[in-house]
C-alpha cells in the first residue's frame, strides 16, 4: 500500500501510531465485532430481518401518507424501498459478512460507506439526493440492528484507535474518554476547536483541518499521528516508521526531563510569580491534572454535564462532582465557569433552535439568564460544593454590567434560599466574569469594580474580534492569537483590573503555547491555565526567562503591525534568551 | 429463449443516474430473465438500482444491454424502449 501524508494543523502534541476508526457524520457509531464462522448464519438471519423490519416500516409510513393523498412525498418511500430490496446491496453484506467474520451492523456500515463513496465521485445532483436516502435507510436498518444505546457507543471501542471524524462534535468527544482511544484526526477545525480541547485533555496527539481525512483514510488503515507538526501518515514506510519512533522517544525523554520542575516554584529567573492552572473538561482528567503540578484549576468547563443524556443533572448530582473536584485539589484554587451552552456546543436535553450561526446565536450567561432554574440548580450545587474547599465561580460569555448584575441577583436568590434552608457554604466564595466579547473588554473597567476577578477567554475574543468563525475551515485561518489587536484588548483589560486591585486569570489556548505564554507574561497576566499537558513546557518556560526582559517584548509587540511580526520577534527573542527551550523540538 | 445482446446508446437528457434508473429497476424486476448492463468491460446487475447509480451512465454513453431468460424477449424491448427514449 502507498503512503500518503496529509497535512494540517497540530491541534495536541504527541506523536501516536494506530489503526484507524472512521466516525461518521452521521451521529451513528459502529465499532467493529468479530464473530465465530458458526455465528454467521445467524449474524446475516439478523441483517435480513432488520431489512424486512425496515421495510414494514417504510411501507407504513408510505399508507399513512397515501390516506392522506400526498402522493408527491410517497415517492421518497418507494427509492428508499427499491434501495431496501436492492439484491446488490444485500448480497455485498452477506457475502463480506462471511468473508471477514464482522458483525452485520459493521459490514453494513461499511458497505453503505462504499456507496456513498462511489456516489460522491459522480457529479449528479440525482446522486446527491439518494446519498441522503441512502443515508437514512443505513438508520433505519442500524436502529433494527443495534440498541438505540449502542449508537454512540465509543465506550464500547474495546482495541487501540485513532479516530477519523469530519468534526468531532463535544457529543462526541464526550464519550471518548476511553483509554482505547489514542489520537484523533479530523478534516475541518483550528487549534482552539473542540477537537483540540479535548485531544489535549485525554493527553493524545491530534491533527485538525485536514480537508479530506475521512475520504483519504479508511477503516483500519495503519497510521502515524504526528501532533507535532501537523501530519498524519497513511500506510507509512518502515522508514518513515522508524524516523518516527525515534522521534517519539526523543519527546517522551524531554517530557520525562521536565518533569523534575514539577514541584518547583513557577517563577522567572527575576522573582516574579505566576500562577498555573489546569483546564478541566471532565472529572476523569483529575489524576492528570493533578500529577501536572497545576496549582489548580483555571477553568472548569460543566458543560459536559448536560451532554449525551435526556435530563437535566441535579442539584445533588453536580454538587458531589464538584465537591469531589474541589476536595482533590486539596486546597488549590478551583475556578467553576458556569454553564456556556450554544455555539459549538448544544444541550441534548433541550430543544434549541439551531442558529444559523451559532457562535452569535444564544449562549453563554445569555442563556441561562433565560433559563433561571436550570441556572440556579447549578449556582446551589456550587455554592453547596465551595464548603468543601478553595472555590471560586465565573460566568461566560459577559457582555456587559448589566448582564453582570442579572447574574448576581439570581446568586443572591440562590445563597439566601440555602441560607434559609440551612445549607454551608463560603459566604465570601469570589465571583469573576469571563472576558470572551470584546465589549466585555473595553468595558473591563466598568466590570472591574463590581467582580472579584477576571479570566480572559481567549479562544472566543479572538473569534469575535475578527469576526470569523474557528469552526469553520475557510475562515480558520485568520484566527490568530498573536495578533496585535488581540494583545491590545488582554493589555487594557488586565490594565483596567489591576486598578481597581483583581487579578487576571487568561485560559484559552494560546496560554499554553511558549511564545504567546511569554507575551502574556509581559502583559502582566496573574495566572495562566491551560490543557494540563502543556503545564511543565511552560512552566519551563517561565523559569528560564526575566520577567523585565518578558515585559519589553511584550510591550514592543502590542505597538507592531501583524501577528507574523509579533511571532517572527517574540520567537526570536525567545531563542536568544533561552536557547534550550528549543532543543526538544525538531 | 436465448441471450438477447445489443449494443445501445443512452437517449435520455439525465442519462441512466437519474429518475430513468428507478424506472429501469422497476421494468427489469418484473422480468424473470437476468438482466446485465455492460459499460467499459464492467458488468452490472440492471435488476439493481445501487449498481445502476454507481455505473454513472450519462446521455449518449454506448453500453451493452444483456438479457437473458424465459421472457427475454419482451424483456429486452421493454429496457430497451426506456434507453432510448428521449425525454
Amino acid at each position: 500500500m502507498e503512503e500518503i501524508i496529509l497535512k494540517g494543523v497540530a491541534a495536541a502534541p504527541g506523536i501516536i501510531f494506530g489503526y484507524a476508526f472512521i466516525l461518521d457524520k452521521q451521529d451513528f457509531v459502529i465499532a467493529p465485532r468479530t464473530i465465530m464462522e458458526n455465528e454467521v448464519p445467524s449474524e446475516i438471519a439478523r441483517f435480513l430481518e432488520a431489512v424486512i423490519h425496515a421495510k414494514d416500516e417504510i411501507v407504513d409510513l408510505k399508507n399513512k401518507i397515501d390516506a392522506q393523498k400526498r402522493a408527491n412525498e410517497t415517492q421518497i418511500f418507494d427509492a428508499h424501498l427499491m434501495i431496501l430490496e436492492d439484491r446488490s446491496l444485500i448480497n455485498d453484506v452477506e457475502k463480506r459478512i462471511r468473508a471477514e467474520k464482522l458483525s452485520a451492523e459493521y459490514i453494513f456500515m461499511e458497505v453503505i460507506r462504499d456507496y456513498l463513496s462511489k456516489f460522491a465521485n459522480i457529479d449528479d445532483e440525482y446522486l446527491r439526493e439518494r446519498a441522503s436516502d441512502i443515508n437514512d435507510i443505513g438508520r433505519r436498518v442500524l436502529k433494527n440492528l443495534v440498541d438505540e444505546d449502542r449508537l454512540h457507543a465509543l465506550d464500547n471501542v474495546e482495541e487501540k484507535l485513532i479516530i477519523i471524524g469530519h468534526d468531532l462534535s463535544p457529543s462526541d468527544t464526550a464519550s471518548m474518554y476511553n483509554k482505547n482511544i489514542i489520537g484523533f484526526a479530523t478534516d475541518i477545525g483550528g487549534k482552539t476547536s473542540h477537537t483540540a480541547i479535548m485531544a489535549k485533555s485525554l493527553g493524545v496527539p491530534a491533527v485538525v483541518g485536514l480537508k479530506d481525512a475521512t475520504l483519504r483514510i479508511r477503516n483500519q488503515d495503519y497510521l502515524i499521528v504526528d501532533g507535532e507538526r501537523g501530519m498524519v501518515v497513511v500506510n507509512p514506510k518502515e522508514e518513515t516508521l522508524s524516523q518516527y519512533k525515534s522521534q517519539q522517544t526523543k519527546i517522551q525523554e524531554t517530557r520525562d526531563r521536565i518533569q523534575e520542575i514539577k514541584d518547583l516554584p513557577c517563577e522567572t529567573t527575576d522573582g516574579k510569580k505566576i500562577g498555573l492552572y489546569a483546564n478541566l473538561e471532565l472529572p476523569e482528567e483529575m489524576p492528570a491534572i493533578i500529577s501536572s503540578g497545576a496549582d489548580g484549576i483555571g477553568l472548569y468547563r460543566t458543560e459536559f454535564f448536560y451532554m449525551n443524556r435526556m435530563d437535566l443533572p441535579s442539584e445533588d448530582e453536580q454538587f458531589e462532582v464538584y465537591k469531589n473536584v474541589v476536595e482533590q485539589m486539596k486546597g488549590g484554587m478551583v475556578t467553576i465557569r458556569t454553564l456556556d451552552i450554544g455555539g459549538d456546543k448544544f444541550l441534548s436535553t433541550l430543544q434549541i433552535p439551531i442558529d444559523m450561526s451559532p457562535s452569535l446565536g444564544w449562549r453563554g450567561i445569555q442563556f441561562c439568564l433565560r433559563q433561571p432554574d436550570i441556572f440556579k440548580t447549578q449556582l446551589r450545587a456550587i455554592l453547596r460544593a465551595s464548603a468543601f474547599g478553595n472555590l471560586r465561580l465565573m460566568y461566560p460569555m459577559i457582555s456587559g454590567v448589566q448582564e453582570l448584575r442579572q447574574a448576581n441577583a439570581l446568586l443572591e436568590e440562590a445563597k439566601l434560599n440555602l441560607k434559609e434552608e440551612g445549607v454551608a457554604f463560603d459566604e465570601n466564595m469570589p465571583v469573576g466574569v469571563m472576558i470572551e466579547i470584546p465589549a466585555a473588554a473595553l468595558m473591563a473597567d466598568m466590570l472591574a469594580r463590581e467582580t472579584d476577578f477576571f479570566s480572559i477567554g481567549t479562544n472566543d475574543l479572538i473569534q469575535y474580534t475578527f469576526a470569523i468563525d474557528r469552526v469553520n475551515e475557510q475562515t480558520a485561518q485568520l484566527y490568530e492569537p498573536a495578533n496585535p489587536a488581540i494583545l491590545r484588548l488582554i493589555r487594557v483589560t488586565i490594565e483596567a483590573a489591576h486598578k481597581e486591585g483583581i487579578k487576571v486569570s487568561l485560559c484559552g489556548e494560546m496560554s499554553g503555547e511558549l511564545a504567546l505564554a511569554f507575551i502574556l507574561l509581559g502583559l502582566e497576566v496573574d495566572d495562566l491555565s491551560m490543557s494540563s499537558v502543556s503545564i511543565l513546557q511552560i512552566k519551563n518556560m517561565i523559569r528560564n526567562v526575566t520577567y523585565k526582559k518578558a515585559k519589553e517584548v511584550a510591550h514592543e509587540a502590542v505597538s507592531l503591525a501583524t501577528s507574523e511580526e509579533v511571532e517572527t520577534i517574540t520567537l526570536n527573542r525567545l531563542k536568544t534568551m533561552a536557547p534550550d527551550l528549543f532543543n526538544a523540538q525538531h | 429463449m436465448a441471450l438477447i445482446e445489443k449494443e445501445i446508446t443512452i437517449k435520455s437528457a439525465q442519462g441512466l443516474h437519474a429518475r430513468p434508473a428507478a424506472l429501469f429497476v422497476q421494468v427489469a424486476t418484473k422480468f424473470d430473465s437476468t438482466v446485465i448492463i455492460e459499460k467499459d468491460g464492467e458488468q452490472i446487475n440492471g435488476k439493481s438500482i445501487m449498481d445502476i447509480l454507481t455505473l454513472g451512465a450519462q446521455q449518449n454513453t454506448v453500453v451493452t444491454l444483456k438479457v437473458d431468460g424465459e421472457d427475454a424477449e419482451q424483456a429486452f424491448t421493454e429496457l430497451e424502449e426506456l434507453l432510448t427514449k428521449e425525454d
